[in-house]
């Protein structure tokens, strides 16, 4: 009987749903209270900061010996900029730390705070990434005289060529605004400096916490060793928990320095500040059809705002140089042109979110297909049907390998689910009575679970990708497993114990996945990406079955007969075709208390290690929002949600559909709800919940999954990664929905989010036109 | 998010109350239920040097319905309205506008009369007061008051309300069987406080004619209002799809709306028509909730 396919209830969730959950607050008692005081000024040089008397509080003087984080690629148009602990001479956006103060208690620190009076003379700051790169801007780094810290061009030698021969010419302009990745925990960690070793145990919210040790001891110049970094129950991250940020290495210094404990609890406000931003980026795309609306070319530039800084460990590189590799997604067409940069302002550093970039390529290739159905008069999915790739493997015109898919087989069969002709028809029935529903189509690929590979052709000094497992049975029988990844709600402790039963033949409840500790696990990338089910689960297949190998070698010494004649399953050594069988709890007893029968060749024990770098694997979706729009108030309704999904095998149905649901709902505040406002003197207008809103339970429809499992080569399970499709999808599915919804009017969006109050300024327009 | 430091008193009765408002006022703070005054302390735009909690003054948490109207105590919470609280059509709205404010755990804390005191000016309770013309009682060490809802409210967060004052108590007008009643909110999420909202109540006369029209608004200008040109449209006519429609366009011309992050001014002149229009539709939906 197989585990793999079975939706088994996630391990995770007793010590969740009890409330017994421990996020590294709880472990924080006693600690002395770290508190930043943040600029209130976008850019400026610093005149004075005045500690009060009697208080703790440094400035970057007394951090003199702190590195700033300073992420690298090599690559000639790459910019470093060093991000210091504590701001240095000059802020560079609202909310960077200029000072720490401690007190005794949260309260305590917050009155520290409270007295430290910074003085900053303020320079009109940049804000907009259009306004960044016009000549004459302020330069937010001197050694960035255009504000483009990264810059990634491509261009096939046919391009213009293409656009001479094409039938139409499509031009669009697609904005994607500011989000937070916001996770429900705000950032945050617990430095408990143990005086008898001198260490440092930071406990901490991350999704990287090998990669943190590494850039905090980098940053402060110590050994990697002296620094124990731990991610207890982590409350989400999608991004933002990957970066080490100042405040981390100002968190350890500052134990170090007091040698005492300390903890540093970051705010709503705070997180909303300088807790990492995303998306904000400006794409101006051209797109050349034939005669058949046959895609021939794209040429594109995407203009990504960064920040103020580029963020560890990826560096900023991730979102433009991503937007440039895959925006051609899964379509083909053999010419393209593409110009990504990374554009500093003075605005709060971004990292990585949930999707990166793929939710505004999404939103421009799908906006661009409808737009050119349009212009074509042909049906929108017509106009997918006749581009989409179907060939596998497929080398897209930036040399990615397309592994098999559905792209065309997801559209087909949610178009089906739908009924799209009994919707049509009550459309034009609504219409009549002055209601205004819309239909949505996004078809898209999803890259996920890639290695070194990928990483390596970004540039990047650190090579992230791989994930290795150390697998131990041990006397009792019961399997230890030590993984690099760090899951930190996606369910691991149990879709690797589901992977690890069926290699083994074991059940999963005897699997133990231990993880999220630098002491106690291999070193590791952590969770992002879509990685860590296809990565650490296809490192932990391959330490499992050479187990199963050692398990055989040792039983065949044990019962005298030869390893190839030997069978695990369920449970127990099996010699074939006899009726001789040995318990695993036998074998693995035996393995450590008799190893002297088991010859110096074989050894004691049963521990073995993979490593698993592939070059990764696409998941695809089709996502189809069916809404209704009130043209009086603007507000957006939904009637039904729909993913048509292709994730390969699926290791547990129920936490590949969690992953949807959680990616759709991130998807839909981005296409509707969620907007980090700055004015023009940068200062962040939007800095609590009542003004970053979220989508609630109550504005999430219901949101109906179907899963076809196209089998790859690719992923050495099978599995495709599936974190990121439901928050790169659902937009564009939402979106054209809208724009379906208010075709009599002729408004067409082109930007997120679209909000009642933009869908009203569209109707006024439109209703003026009408009028004149 | 921690409060900067405050004096907590927690006065057994009434006079208590007064006595500490008299010596403190000025740098003194009423705790209700809390739902708006703690997340402001806890930003620190708040810094009350006192607090005075009225959950200790018990003789407070009252809600009385007599022949007169509801008479609601200044410790009775929102959730006290989830089911009608006095009969007719005052009962019934009351319980449907409840369900818009925010969500339940606040409903359980918050108050009724905690609202009217902070004011704000897209709080639905607000609009209920300045469009019933609710008495509002004001007592002070110096003796009681009557304000009424029509001019309570003078601005955002800024009320008649002195600051050696308590507001004790919330009288608010029974309506016989000739009023409809229709409420209708818009907000970006379902517990946000509205970007529009219009209050109708409407007493018809025996042969149908509207007799009194009373007709607010609330978030969007800087305090609740009631929209004259409106109400003088409605009174004398039958009710109708096409009277509604034309009160829409009225409200929307007779508002001076204001611009914030939320909501731009065209914008809300925009919901106002839609609020309008639709609070009137439901005041006289067949077999409707007001």
């Amino acid at each position: 009987m197989s585990w793999i396919g079975r939706s088994i209830r996630r391990f995770e969730d007793q010590t969740l749903l009890l409330g017994q959950g421990r996020f590294f607050a709880d472990t924080a008692q006693g600690a002395l209270v770290l508190r930043f005081v943040r600029s209130a000024v976008a850019r400026g040089a610093i005149r004075s900061i005045a500690k009060p008397e009697g208080g703790t509080v440094f400035t970057a003087e007394d951090l003199a010996e702190v590195k700033p984080i300073r992420p690298i690629l090599h690559r000639p148009d790459y910019v470093p900029i060093g991000q210091p602990a504590l701001a240095t001479g000059r802020v560079n956006h609202v909310g960077e730390p200029v000072a720490a103060v401690v007190g005794v208690d949260g309260a305590d620190a917050e009155d520290w705070a409270d007295r430290v009076e910074v003085d900053i003379a303020a320079e009109d700051p940049v804000v907009d990434v259009d306004a960044a790169l016009q000549a004459g801007a302020p330069k937010v780094h001197p050694e960035a005289p255009t504000n483009i810290i990264v810059e990634g061009l491509s261009r096939t030698p046919g391009l213009d060529a293409a656009f001479a021969r094409a039938a139409q010419i499509i031009e669009i302009d697609v904005r994607g605004r500011r989000q937070s990745a916001m996770p429900m925990e705000p950032r945050g960690g617990h430095a408990e400096f143990d005086p008898r070793t001198g260490r440092v145990t930071l406990t901490t919210s991350t999704q990287m916490p090998h990669v943190l040790r590494t850039g905090i001891a980098d940053c402060l110049g110590i050994a990697e060793s002296d620094l124990r970094v731990i991610a207890p129950d982590v409350g989400g991250g999608f991004g933002q928990k990957m970066p080490c940020a100042p405040e981390h290495l100002v968190l350890v210094w500052v134990a170090r320095k007091l040698r005492r404990s300390v903890v540093w609890i970051e705010d709503r406000q705070e997180n909303f500040l300088a807790g990492a931003h995303a998306r904000d980026q400006h794409y101006l795309v051209r797109a050349a059809f034939d005669a058949n609306a046959k895609l021939l070319a794209v040429d594109a530039e995407m203009r990504c705002n960064v920040g103020a800084y580029s963020c560890h460990p990826t560096s900023c590189g991730v979102e433009p140089l991503m937007a440039a590799a895959e925006f051609p997604g899964p379509y083909d067409y053999q010419e393209y042109g593409a110009r990504a940069v990374g554009v500093v302002t003075n605005t709060c550093m971004m990292a990585p979110y949930r999707g990166v970039s793929r939710p505004v390529i999404t939103l421009s290739v799908e906006r661009m297909m409808d737009t050119a159905a349009k212009r074509f008069g042909i049906d929108p999915l017509e106009i997918r049907r006749r581009n989409l790739i179907s060939k596998f493997p497929y080398t897209s015109v930036t040399g990615l390998v397309f592994d098999e898919g559905s792209y065309r087989q997801a559209m087909e069969r949610a178009a089906q689910k739908i009924d799209l002709p009994a919707f049509r028809a009550r459309q034009q029935a609504l219409r009549a009575q002055g209601r205004y529903i819309g239909v949505g189509f996004a078809v898209f690929s999803e890259r996920s679970g890639y290695g070194t590979p990928a990483f390596a052709a970004r540039k990047m000094a650190m090579v992230p990708g791989y994930e290795t497992v150390e697998m131990a049975m041990d006397p009792s029988g019961f399997v230890e497993v030590r993984i690099g990844a760090s899951p930190h709600g996606q369910g691991l402790r149990t879709t690797l114990a589901q992977i690890i039963a069926d290699e083994i033949g074991i059940t999963p409840d005897k699997v133990r996945v231990i993880h999220s500790d630098t002491d106690a696990t291999p070193y590791g990338w952590g969770t992002f990406a879509s990685r860590s089910l296809v990565l650490a689960g296809g490192a932990s297949k391959i330490a499992a079955g050479q187990l199963v190998q050692r398990l055989k070698r040792v039983a065949s010494v044990l019962m005298e007969a030869s390893a190839e004649d030997l069978d695990v399953t369920e449970g127990q050594v099996r010699v074939k075709g006899t009726d001789r069988a040995m318990d695993i709890t036998a074998v693995a007893r035996a393995a450590y208390h008799q190893s002297h029968r088991l010859g110096k060749e074989l050894g004691p024990g049963l521990r073995e290690s993979a490593t698993y770098d592939p070059g990764g694997t696409f998941s695809n979706a089709c996502h189809v929002a069916q809404i209704e729009v009130d043209i009086e108030t603007g507000g957006v309704r939904f009637e039904r949600f729909l993913a048509v999904e292709d994730a390969g095998v699926l290791i547990n149905p129920m936490i590949v559909d969690g992953q949807v649901h959680g990616g759709i709902t991130q998807g839909i505040a981005n296409a509707l709800f969620e907007e980090l406002k700055y004015d023009e003197s940068g200062n962040l207008l939007t800095t609590t919940l009542a003004d970053y809103l979220p989508p609630t339970m109550l504005e999430v429809p219901t949101i109906e999954i179907e899963h076809l499992m196209t089998t790859t080569d690719a992923s050495i399970t099978k599995a495709k990664g599936v974190g990121e499709g439901g928050a790169i999808g659902a937009p564009a599915a939402v979106i054209n929905a809208i724009v379906d919804a208010l075709a009599p009017f002729g408004i067409e969006f082109f930007e997120m989010p679209v909000t009642p109050e933009r869908i009203r300024q569209e109707l006024r327009r439109a209703e003026k036109v009408r009028a004149a | 998010m921690k409060p900067a430091a405050f004096q907590y008193h927690a006065p057994p009765t009434v006079e208590a109350m007064l006595e500490l408002l008299a010596n403190h006022g000025s740098d003194g703070k009423v705790l209700a239920g809390g739902q708006s005054l703690v997340p402001t302390m806890n930003f620190r735009l708040a810094r009350p040097a006192h607090l005075f909690d009225l959950n200790t003054v018990s003789e407070l948490d009252t809600l009385r319905a007599s022949a007169d109207g509801l008479e609601i105590g200044a410790l009775t919470r929102h959730a006290a309205f989830h089911k009608p609280v006095i009969d007719g059509p005052l009962g019934v709205l009351l319980a449907d506008v409840v369900q818009h404010i925010a969500h339940l755990p606040i409903r359980m804390r918050g108050t009724f009369a905690g609202s009217l005191a902070h004011a704000d000016p897209s709080s639905e309770w607000c609009l209920v007061a300045a469009t019933l013309d609710a008495q509002i009682t004001a007592r002070s060490r110096k003796g009681a008051r009557t304000l009424r809802g029509g001019e309570y409210f003078q601005g955002i967060y800024s009320t008649q309300l002195r600051e050696d004052e308590l507001l004790t108590a919330v009288r608010l007008p029974r309506m016989d069987a000739s009023w409809r009643c229709g409420f209708y909110e818009f907000s970006r999420r379902a517990g946000d406080f509205a970007l529009g909202m219009t209050l109708a109540a409407l007493r018809l006369d025996s042969s149908g004619r509207i007799a009194e029209a009373r007709v607010g608004v609330g978030g969007i200008m800087d305090h609740p209002q009631r929209l004259k040109p409106v109400e003088d449209a409605l009174v004398g006519q039958v009710s109708d799809a096409k009277l509604f429609a034309a009160a829409g366009d009225i409200a929307s011309r007779s508002v001076d709306p204001m611009g914030d992050l939320h909501a731009s001014a065209e914008y809300r002149r925009d919901l106002v028509r839609a609020t309008t229009r639709r609070a009137l539709e439901r005041a006289f939906a067949q077999g409707a909730k007001p």
